[in-house]
């Protein structure tokens, strides 16, 4: 049974009503085709309505959904062959972090990306998908390596940010995240990043500097998560409904400030109502994605990434 | 009475009375954020707002910073006019801008340029955190790239002052990607064989930790700055836990390892001076 959010409820309700008359129909022998297809017609209506008009903080709420693919799930659907690998040979090993090497479309690639858990158990394990420094350590060692060995880099992003413990701070979180930022920005193979569920802030970019990058429908990418902006600026983290409007986290809102390259569709309803749907959907947009990357020599690659950088952000020059 | 008097006496005999703080022009007088201490202005200002008795470092503003470490009218200030657009279209953001501007002086908290060191060239960027916080926009990102391009363009070396509370709300994910925007200049400037030098006074949190100011080939704090990537009260409540009182302070960082040395405020000419001649270009002899 999906987890069942607040603005589809009454798709639901009417889905199940549907399955009732159904019931019905097939219990008691009367026909109740005409009134099952009237209902069926508005429930199409209602679904374009709700799922083609989703609000910012509906689709924060499909982003953090409980059942929302990981980067697992999408490594198992659109790779072969991955084999993980761990540790960041200083520390230890930060399963918030899973990376590897594995064929996409028979081309060695390297594949590393946040990854949360399904249920309470693997969420501890991977610390709710929250990096320490050494899952950015490990991040960057497996960068090192697919520039050695000339392997594209593709990355998943999905947390709710670099975790913000004392641990973490001991061993330099601060540092770890801006070295990958300096070290992605000069690898010498392309480096595709795409937004699966949360961006959130310093620890999503930690796996973000990339050639393009991409985000699914309904994932969100943030400075800061629409509670912490809620209680900053009106005191009240109930108003983050308000600030995920306020603050432009959407692929859409995104797309337009140029941040990202595309927006990759997701199936009706979010990514969870069908995974094979969803991975075909990622699979076009990262085929063609590294097809117009792999026709650049190495300084082509590095120029353009600092052009795509250098134009984000928007200023003016006064007298 | 007499201990009375003694301890009285002790007690204002090295600064002024109630009667002569009152008698004095506003401003004149201010007290030390570490011990309380009240001193003249002007005596503080002459120890560079390190207070003679306790050593706490006051945040200096941009220029009064420059003063401090630039031969006399050597420095000259990089792309002044930028100033920040309000891209979100973010309610009352432009106001308080303005309202900083007015305070400060400044355009946007960041000041830009290059002079020179007794006599050694050098860009450099200092972040004033009386300018919202020190925190980072996309002005304050353009600045620093542009710094650190201009810096790799004329091969000479970029020192940065960093303060700030982080990323700049109001400006949502473009604040974020100044830290990637940054991060590849410097980047570029490295591999052209720069000379990077980060020193981080206080505060220096949040997005500006996470990128530039932590990427220096050396990087170095003021004693007592406030340096961490997550907020103390967030870390608390996650972790449940009280965190001890010198935690993410610059002392608390070097013994992490996650600094080169802490540098009083009046040797820092004398050890940047220092390291700029042990970088010069073509022959280290000293
Ligand atoms: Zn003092």
């Amino acid at each position: 049974m999906k987890q069942v959010l607040e603005f589809e409820k009454p798709i639901v309700n009417l889905k199940e009503k549907i399955a009732e008359l159904k019931r019905f129909t097939k219990d008691s022998e009367i026909d109740l085709s005409e009134e099952i297809s009237t209902l069926e017609k508005r429930l199409a209506v209602l679904e374009a309505d709700i799922y083609g008009n989703l609000k910012p903080w509906d689709r924060v709420q499909l982003a953090r959904h409980a059942e929302r693919p990981t980067t697992l799930d999408y490594i198992d659907k659109l790779f072969e062959d991955f084999i993980e690998f761990h540790g960041d040979r200083l520390f230890g090993d930060d399963e918030a972090i899973v990376a590897g090497i594995a064929y996409y479309k028979d081309k060695p690639v390297t594949v590393i990306g946040h990854q949360r858990g399904k249920d309470t158990k693997e969420n501890i394990r991977r610390n709710f998908g929250m990096p320490h420094p050494e899952g950015y350590r490990k991040a960057l060692r497996h960068m090192k390596q697919a520039e050695k060995f000339s392997r594209p880099i593709i990355c998943f992003i999905d947390t709710k940010g670099a975790y913000p413990g004392k641990a973490a701070e001991e061993r330099g979180q601060s540092e770890a995240i801006a070295r990958n930022l300096m070290e992605m920005a000069g690898l010498t193979v392309p480096v595709i990043c795409i937004v699966i569920g949360e961006g959130g802030s310093g620890g999503a970019l930690a796996l973000g500097v990339g050639d393009q990058i991409h985000m699914l429908e309904n994932s969100t990418y943030s400075v800061i998560s629409p509670e912490g902006a809620a209680s900053i600026l009106w005191k009240d983290s109930a108003y983050a409904q308000r600030a995920a409007e306020t603050m432009k986290i959407t692929a859409y809102d995104l797309k337009k400030l140029n941040v990202i390259d595309n927006i990759i569709p997701e199936p009706k309803g979010g990514a969870h109502r069908d995974l094979d749907q969803q991975a075909a959907y990622l699979d076009e947009v990262l085929e063609k994605s590294l097809q117009s990357l792999m026709q650049y020599s190495v300084d082509q690659l590095l120029e353009q990434r600092w052009e795509k950088y250098k134009q984000i952000g928007e200023y003016k020059t006064v007298q | 009475m007499l201990k009375d008097f003694f301890g009285k006496r002790k007690k204002y005999a090295s600064i002024p009375s109630e009667q002569a703080k009152a008698d004095v022009p506003e401003g004149l007088m201010q007290k030390c954020s570490g011990c309380h201490k009240i001193y003249y202005r002007k005596e503080m200002n002459k120890n560079l707002q390190v207070c003679p008795n306790c050593g706490y470092h006051h945040p200096l503003q941009a220029w009064d910073r420059i003063d401090t470490l630039f031969d006399d009218d050597t420095f000259e200030e990089w792309d002044q006019a930028l100033t920040t657009g309000n891209p979100l279209a973010f309610p009352g953001y432009e106001e308080k801008v303005e309202k900083d501007q007015k305070k400060t002086g400044l355009n946007e908290g960041v000041v830009t340029g290059k002079g020179t060191i007794d006599g050694q060239a050098t860009a450099f960027a200092v972040m004033d955190s009386s300018f919202r916080m020190g925190s980072m926009g996309s002005v304050i990102g353009e600045k620093i790239a542009r710094a650190v391009e201009n810096a790799r363009v004329e091969g000479i070396p970029f020192i940065i002052f960093t303060a700030s509370g982080g990323a700049r709300m109001q400006e949502g994910l473009l604040s974020l990607m100044q830290m990637s925007k940054t991060a590849i200049a410097i980047k570029r400037f490295s591999e052209s064989g720069g000379l990077m030098i980060s020193v981080m006074t206080h505060p220096t949190t949040g997005g500006v930790s996470a990128s530039f100011a932590s990427i220096g080939d050396y990087n170095f704090a003021e004693p007592g700055a406030l340096i961490g990537f997550a907020g103390r009260r967030i870390i608390e409540q996650t972790i449940r836990e009280k965190l001890p009182d010198d935690f993410q302070t610059a002392e608390f960082q070097l013994k992490h390892g996650q600094l080169d040395k802490v540098v009083n405020r009046l040797e820092m000419k004398e050890v940047l001076s220092l390291l700029l001649k042990f970088h010069q270009k073509g022959g280290n002899e000293k």
